[in-house]
């Protein structure tokens, strides 16, 4: 959906985050993540010297931007959920990279977990300033950090 | 079972049909007749006029009006642009074409409305199946003719009604269920039902005032209609801007006064009236049918803006950032709709 919403030649350059052990599923699946240019994730094996945000790291080079999903799973009532140490990483490997928060209001309405029609009702996607990892942050810090500045995209 | 086979051949003929006469399809000469051209062009050359007003207006950096009035102005002078636009080339397009056109207002209207009313995740399916599958069949049944009339008035207030309230029971949350489903059928009645009727006017074979077949266009008379109903919006506000004293309804709708009503519905029947040419009706009969627009009209904005109020919204527009409210514009021609369709039916047409 934020795909969707970006300029063409930005959408070229950009990869959404997936579950491997979802999107890789029938063939339908494949197709819709290949159409999306999808990064896929093995959520069971991880290991050790290739984690997935040095996955991420790798994949999306030096061109490329992320669509990552910081709550891991969604939520079914609406709230915005704890956010996964994962972003920490990924904000601690690669200083240099802008994390810019996106909220998109009305999504668990058009299409609520589990469900797999969407109801076409009128949705808005707010993004807002970049945020970066600040020297010597801790891990919760930051991810309240971020998740306080998805919350004020919410109120906007 | 002879008459179901006919039935069944008619449904699938349909779609095919104005495809395999293009001419009657595409430029059908009882369609567009002289007093509807005439008409037409004088809307046209109003719109013009205050198109350009409008932009006057704006370009005055010092002017002693307000910034938002002016900015609702121009909205609403746009939205008459795009609905005469609409209508134009749905008419010239035919029957078929114009009751798509307004299927995919309703669709529009509806988004908005359910987007403004909170749902919980049990009633996703039932929204699935308002949008997808009732919303197009009213329409369809609409653009299948006058015959099934007996089927359309109905599908919406009883059959999606008992759809809604047992779906929704089925997804086993019983939170609120009678608000929920009383909110999601209030939505489907003004959007979809309501403003169905008025392409369903399209499908009416009007008579003369001595019972002999109107040889007018039924185009014309949607047009006369639609015309109405916005001139009562519009009279309805100069006059409540111009002398309106008494508000009706303060926690309503601070703009809506009594001087306002009666002035606007005067003047909405004195220019019903007057255009009686373009319809089937008599001076008095015209007169009558735009009093009932401009009075259903005022009925649909007051409506309207106490769901707003409910929700604590100003404008259907407002919720998503730079698009505008279809809701808005279309509120009092939902509620007129059914009202002028009836009366068109029982009393000027030989459909009854």
């Amino acid at each position: 959906m934020i795909w969707s919403s970006l300029p063409t030649d930005v959408r070229r350059l950009t990869r959404p985050v997936a579950a491997k052990d979802y999107w890789d599923k029938g063939a339908i699946r494949r197709h819709v993540a290949k159409s999306f240019n999808a990064l896929l994730i093995d959520r069971k094996e991880i290991k050790v010297h290739r984690s997935p945000v040095d996955l991420m790291i790798q994949e999306a080079g030096d061109t490329s931007s992320l669509i990552v999903f910081p709550e891991g799973g969604r939520s079914t009532t609406g709230e915005l959920g704890e956010f996964k140490s994962g972003l920490y990483h990924l904000g601690k490997k690669r200083p240099d990279w802008e994390l810019v928060p996106v909220h998109i209001d009305n999504l668990n309405r058009v299409l609520p977990r589990g469900e797999f029609l969407p109801v076409p009702l009128l949705s808005c996607i707010t993004f807002g300033p970049p945020l970066w990892l600040e020297k010597g942050e801790s891990k919760a810090d930051f991810l309240s950090r971020a998740r306080e500045a998805i919350i004020r995209l919410k109120e906007v | 079972m002879v008459r179901f086979a006919q039935d069944c051949r008619l449904l699938f003929m349909f779609p095919i049909s104005p495809l395999s006469n293009p001419l009657i399809a595409w430029v059908n000469p009882n369609f567009l007749n002289t007093p509807t051209i005439v008409l037409m062009a004088v809307v046209l050359g109003l719109l013009a006029v205050v198109y350009v007003i409008g932009v006057l207006i704006q370009r005055q950096p010092e002017s002693s009006l307000n910034p938002a009035v002016v900015r609702a102005f121009n909205s609403r002078v746009r939205a008459w642009w795009l609905m005469f636009l609409i209508l134009t080339s749905a008419v010239l397009l035919g029957k078929t074409i114009t009751v798509i056109l307004f299927g995919g207002v309703s669709f529009w209207a509806l988004r908005e409305f359910i987007t403004l009313t909170p749902t919980r995740q049990g009633d996703h399916r039932t929204l699935f199946w308002i949008f997808f599958l009732f919303t197009p069949l009213q329409y369809f049944l609409v653009g299948r003719g006058i015959e099934y009339y007996g089927l359309y008035s109905i599908a919406i207030p009883v059959y999606v009604y008992l759809f809604i309230a047992a779906r929704i029971a089925l997804a086993g949350d019983f939170k609120r269920f009678l608000e929920r489903t009383a909110k999601i059928q209030a939505g489907m009645m003004i959007c979809v039902y309501s403003l169905s009727y008025a392409p369903a006017l399209l499908y009416l074979t009007f008579k003369n005032q001595d019972g002999s077949q109107w040889s007018g266009s039924p185009a014309s008379v949607l047009f006369y209609f639609i015309l109405i109903v916005q001139a009562g919006d519009v009279f309805q506000y100069i006059w409540s801007k111009w002398v309106g004293k008494r508000v009706i309804a303060p926690n309503i709708n601070t703009s809506r006064t009594w001087e306002g009503f009666f002035g606007g519905t005067l003047s909405t029947t004195l220019l019903g009236t007057v255009l009686w040419g373009v319809t089937p009706f008599n001076h008095w009969q015209a007169a009558f049918m735009s009093l009932i627009c401009s009075v259903m009209g005022f009925a649909g904005g007051m409506t309207m803006s106490a769901i707003k109020r409910d929700r604590g919204v100003k404008d259907y527009g407002t919720l998503v950032e730079g698009h505008a409210g279809i809701l808005d514009r279309i509120d009092s021609l939902c509620f007129a709709a059914p009202v002028f369709f009836h009366l068109s039916r029982f009393i000027f047409s030989m459909n009854v």
